[in-house]
C-alpha cells in the first residue's frame, strides 16, 4: 500500500508543480498579486509531497518490500539498515527521486528565505523552478517510476552493488546532488531576470549567496567522491579523469567562474550578460552531468537502445532546457546593458581573465568527455581519452590562473597600476620561488613540474600574506589596534582568503603526491618484509572473518620505522555471496604528512599474496584543501551584508504594511 | 587610448588567449587519443606499433598464468586472440571467460598492458569488449556466407 501512496503523492506533486509553473508567472506579467501569492505555498506543498514520496520509498527499503521492483534490484534482507536507506539512491530511479527531492527542497528554501524579494521577482523565480520540477516529475512518472510493482515478488533482493556499501555512499550522492541542483537556483534567478528584464546589481546580490551555497555542496560532494574512490576502489588513485568525475567537475568549474563574475556584477555592475550566461551554462552542465551519469549513456551509448523512451526523454528535456534558456538569453541579453566601464588594468580585467581560463578548462574537459561518446554514437569507432590529455591541458591552463589569484585581490576595481602592483608583490613572488626551490632541493627532487607546482602553492600563500599585511597596516588617520583592524576586514573577504588558501593547500597536496608517491606491488609470504620510503612493511598472513553480508579474508601487515612500530594495518578482500562480487578494502594509516596504504591483491600458492604497498605523502591535504575552499565559501555566503539586507527590507516591508 | 581602442585591445587579447588555449588543447587531444582495436584487427596488423591502444575481448579460459606479480593471459574475440602480459594487480572483476579491456603497446607480438581496466559492476561488459565480440561474430557470419555462396 505504501508504494502506491508514494506514487500518488508524486502525481499530486506534478499537479502542484504545473500550477506553480503557470499561475505565479502569469500573475507577475499581469500584475495580479493574488496569482503571484500562490508561488510560495505551492513551492512548499510541492516539496512536502515529494518528500513524502521519498519517505515512502525509504519505508519500502527499510521494510524489505521486495514486491517493489526497484527495492528488489537494489536491496537485500542481510543489508544493514543504514545501507538500506542509502540504497534508495543506489540505482537510476531512486537517484532521480533524490534529485527531485533536492530540486523541490531548493525551491522551498527560496520560498522560505527570499521573502524580501519583490513579489513579481519571487513569483517568476519559483515558476521557473516549477518548470524544472514538472520536467523531472514527468521523467520520473513516465519513464522511471521507482514504485513499480513486481507481479511475483522474490523472497530476497538482488543486493546493493558492494562498491556502494560504504559510508561514502550515505553522504556523497546527496552532497553532490545538493550542489548540482543548487545551481538550478542561480539558473532560475537568471532566467526569471531575463524574463522580467530587471537585471541589476540587486539581482547579483540576491543570486550570490545561493550560488555560493550550491558551490560549497558541489565542492564537498566532489571531494568526498574523490576520497571515496581513494580508499574504496583499492588502487590508491584519487582522481581518474573518468567521465563520471568530469561530469561533476565541469559544473564546478563554471560555478567557480560564476561566483567570481557575480562579484563583479554586484560590486561594479559589469559583466551582466556574461554572468547570466554562466548561470545558465552552470546548470545546463549539471543537467548534462546528471544525465550522463544516471542514464547509462556513459557506461554504454547503447543503453539508449535498451530503453529508448528514457534516453529520448532525457535528450528532449536537455535540448528544451538548454535551447530555450539560450534562446531567451539571445533575445533579452542585448537589452541588459554593459554596466560600468573599467580600465585595461583593473580587478575587473583580472576576474575576466579568470573566467576565460576557467571556461577554457571546462571546454577542454567537455571535449575530452563528449568526443568519444559522440564518435561512438555516430558509429565512427571507439576511442578513449586518457588522463595524460587532461594532465597536459590542465597544468598550462591553471598556471596563469594561479598567478592571477595572487594579483587579482590586490588590484583595485576600475583602475589599477601595474608598476604599483608589481612593487607590492615582488617580495611575495621572490619568496614563492625561493621557497619552492628550497623545498624541492631539500626533498632531493628538482623536477620542473613539481617545482612549478610548489611555487604556485607558495605564491598564493605569499600573495595572501601581502594582502593581509596591507590590510592590517595602520592607515595613519585613526589609531586602532591590529585586532580591531583585523575585525574590520569584511567576512566575505576573509572567506575569499580562506578559499584561496584552500586552493594553495590543494595544489601543495597534489604536487607532493604526484612527485613523491611510491607505489609497489609485491609478492609476500608470511614473514616477508618490504621497505618503502623508510617504512618497513611486514606481512603476517591472512585469516578468514565473517561480515554481516560477506566473508572477508583479512590480512595483517605490521609497519615499523627505524625498528619502532608505527601501526598495524588490516586490509581485506571481501566476498559477497548474493552478487558473487569480490571487493578489495584497503587499509590506510592516514597521517598529516603521509598516508600508508596497503591492499590485498590476489592469493598465490601457499599463503602467499600479492600486496599493494603505497606511501602517499601529503595526500590528505588534497581533501583538506577542498574543505577549506568550502569553508571559505561558507564564510562568504554568511557575510553580514546579505543578512543586513534581509533585515532592512523586512523593516521596510513592515513600514509599508503599517 | 580611446575607450573604443581599449575595448578592441581587450577583445583581441581574449581572442588570442582563447586561440592559444584551443591550440594547446587540440594538440594535447590529438596526441592522447587512444584508439581501440579488437584481437582480429591486431592479427591483421591494423593496430599501430609503438603507440598505446586499447585491446578488448574475453579472457580465454585456462590461459591465465601467474608468476609473482607478472601475469600472462590471452584475450580473444572468439575469432582471433592476442597474448597479453601485465605486471601488477588485476582488478577484482577480472575473471577467465569474462570481458576485459587492456591498454598498452604491442611488443614483438605480445600486448604489454600498462593498465587493465576495472569496472563498477560485475554484470557489466566493457563496451569495447562487447564491440570486439560483435565485430568478430559479424566477420564469421560474412565468412560463412561467402563460403555458402562460393559453390
Amino acid at each position: 500500500m505504501i508504494p502506491e501512496i508514494g506514487h500518488f503523492a508524486l502525481w499530486l506533486a506534478l499537479g502542484v508543480a504545473l500550477m506553480l509553473s503557470v499561475i505565479p508567472i502569469m500573475g507577475a506579467a499581469r500584475g495580479r498579486g493574488d496569482w503571484m501569492a500562490i508561488a510560495r505555498p505551492a513551492a512548499t506543498l510541492q516539496f512536502v509531497l515529494v518528500a513524502f514520496a521519498f519517505g515512502c520509498l525509504v519505508a519500502a527499503f527499510v521494510g524489505n518490500d521486495f514486491s517493489v521492483l526497484y527495492v528488489a534490484t537494489n536491496s537485500n534482507t542481510s543489508l544493514p539498515t543504514h545501507y538500506r536507506v542509502a540504497a534508495v539512491w543506489g540505482g537510476h530511479e531512486g537517484s532521480m527521486l533524490l534529485w527531485l527531492l533536492m530540486l523541490t527542497g531548493w525551491a522551498f528554501a527560496v520560498a522560505r528565505f527570499s521573502r524580501h524579494l519583490p513579489a513579481p521577482v519571487l513569483a517568476r523565480i519559483l515558476s521557473v523552478m516549477g518548470w524544472l520540477s514538472v520536467g523531472f516529475l514527468l521523467f520520473l512518472l513516465l519513464t522511471s517510476n521507482p514504485f513499480d510493482r513486481l507481479a511475483n515478488p522474490p523472497l530476497d533482493g538482488r543486493d546493493l552493488n558492494p562498491l556502494l556499501q560504504d559510508p561514502g555512499m550515505v553522504f556523497h550522492p546527496p552532497m553532490l546532488y545538493m550542489g548540482y541542483v543548487g545551481l538550478s537556483v542561480a539558473f532560475s534567478f537568471a532566467v526569471a531576470a531575463l524574463i522580467g528584464g530587471n537585471l541589476d546589481t540587486t539581482w547579483a546580490r540576491w543570486t550570490r549567496p545561493w550560488t555560493t551555497v550550491a558551490w560549497i555542496f558541489l565542492t564537498i560532494g566532489i571531494a568526498m567522491g574523490s576520497g571515496w574512490a581513494y580508499y574504496e576502489l583499492g588502487w590508491g588513485g584519487w582522481w581518474f579523469w573518468d567521465p563520471v568525475e568530469n561530469a561533476s567537475f565541469m559544473p564546478w568549474l563554471v560555478a567557480t567562474a560564476l561566483i567570481h563574475s557575480l562579484a563583479v556584477t554586484e560590486k561594479r555592475g559589469s559583466f551582466k550578460s556574461w554572468t547570466v550566461l554562466l548561470a545558465i551554462l552552470a546548470f545546463s552542465l549539471s543537467l548534462l552531468g546528471t544525465f550522463l551519469v544516471r542514464s547509462g549513456v556513459l557506461s554504454s551509448v547503447h543503453a539508449f537502445a535498451t530503453d529508448p523512451k528514457r534516453g529520448l526523454f532525457i535528450l528532449g528535456f536537455l535540448v528544451l532546457v538548454i535551447g530555450a534558456s539560450l534562446a531567451l538569453y539571445a533575445w533579452r541579453a542585448p537589452s541588459v546593458g554593459l554596466g560600468a566601464r573599467f580600465e585595461w588594468v583593473s580587478r575587473e580585467t583580472f576576474l575576466l581573465a579568470n573566467n576565460v581560463l576557467l571556461m577554457a578548462a571546462c571546454g577542454a574537459v567537455l571535449l575530452g568527455t563528449l568526443y568519444p561518446l559522440l564518435l561512438d554514437a555516430l558509429g565512427m569507432g571507439k576511442i578513449s581519452v586518457g588522463p595524460p590529455y587532461f594532465d597536459t591541458v590542465f597544468v598550462p591552463l591553471m598556471a596563469p590562473l594561479i598567478f592571477l589569484i595572487g594579483v587579482g585581490p590586490l588590484a583595485r576595481w576600475k583602475q589599477a597600476e601595474l608598476p604599483q602592483l608589481a612593487r607590492r608583490l615582488r617580495w611575495a613572488f621572490g619568496a614563492a620561488i625561493v621557497a619552492a626551490l628550497l623545498v624541492s632541493w631539500l626533498r632531493g627532487h628538482l623536477g620542473i613540474v613539481s617545482t612549478l607546482g610548489l611555487a604556485m602553492a607558495f605564491w598564493i600563500v605569499a600573495a595572501l600574506a601581502t594582502d593581509l599585511a596591507d590590510r592590517l597596516r595602520p592607515n595613519g588617520i585613526v589609531k586602532t589596534s591590529v585586532l580591531h583592524r583585523a575585525r574590520q576586514i569584511p567576512r566575505a573577504m576573509v572567506g575569499m582568503m580562506v578559499a584561496h588558501l584552500g586552493l594553495a593547500v590543494f595544489i601543495f597536496g597534489v604536487t607532493m603526491v604526484k612527485s613523491g608517491e611510491v607505489e609497489r606491488d609485491v609478492k609476500m609470504a608470511v614473514g616477508d618484509t618490504t621497505e618503502v620510503l623508510g617504512y618497513t612493511f611486514t606481512f603476517r598472513g591472512v585469516q578468514s572473518l565473517p561480515g554481516p553480508n560477506y566473508r572477508a579474508a583479512q590480512g595483517t601487515i605490521a609497519v615499523t620505522r627505524d625498528g619502532k612500530p608505527v601501526t598495524t594495518l588490516h586490509p581485506e578482500k571481501r566476498n559477497f555471496p548474493v552478487t558473487g562480487a569480490v571487493m578489495t578494502e584497503a587499509a590506510i594509516d592516514a597521517g598529516f604528512t603521509r598516508d600508508l596504504y596497503v591492499s590485498l591483491g590476489e592469493p598465490l600458492d601457499g599463503g602467499t599474496w600479492i600486496v599493494r604497498v603505497y606511501v602517499k605523502p601529503f595526500i590528505d591535504w588534497i581533501w583538506g584543501g577542498c574543505l577549506m575552499m568550502a569553508f571559505g565559501g561558507f564564510l562568504a555566503a554568511t557575510d553580514r551584508r546579505y543578512r543586513a539586507k534581509v533585515r532592512q527590507t523586512q523593516a521596510a516591508d513592515a513600514k509599508v504594511v503599517a | 587610448m580611446k575607450p573604443r581602442h581599449k575595448r578592441l585591445a581587450i577583445a583581441a587579447g581574449i581572442v588570442c588567449a582563447v586561440g592559444v588555449a584551443v591550440a594547446l588543447v587540440l594538440n594535447a587531444f590529438q596526441s592522447n587519443l587512444v584508439f581501440f582495436y579488437s584481437p582480429t584487427q591486431v592479427a591483421q596488423h591494423e593496430a599501430p606499433s609503438g603507440r598505446s591502444f586499447r585491446l578488448g575481448g574475453l579472457v580465454q579460459q585456462g590461459t591465465v598464468k601467474r608468476d609473482g606479480v607478472h601475469v600472462d593471459f590471452i584475450v580473444t574475440d572468439t575469432a582471433k586472440s592476442v597474448p597479453v602480459r601485465f605486471e601488477g594487480i588485476l582488478p577484482d572483476l577480472f575473471k577467465e571467460g569474462k570481458g576485459v579491456v587492456a591498454q598498452g603497446q604491442l611488443q614483438d607480438g605480445v600486448f604489454v598492458a600498462r593498465e587493465v581496466l576495472a569496472k563498477h559492476d560485475e554484470n557489466y561488459m566493457p563496451p569495447e569488449a562487447a564491440e570486439a565480440l560483435k565485430r568478430a561474430q559479424a566477420g564469421q557470419l560474412a565468412n560463412t556466407m561467402a563460403k555458402d555462396a562460393a559453390p
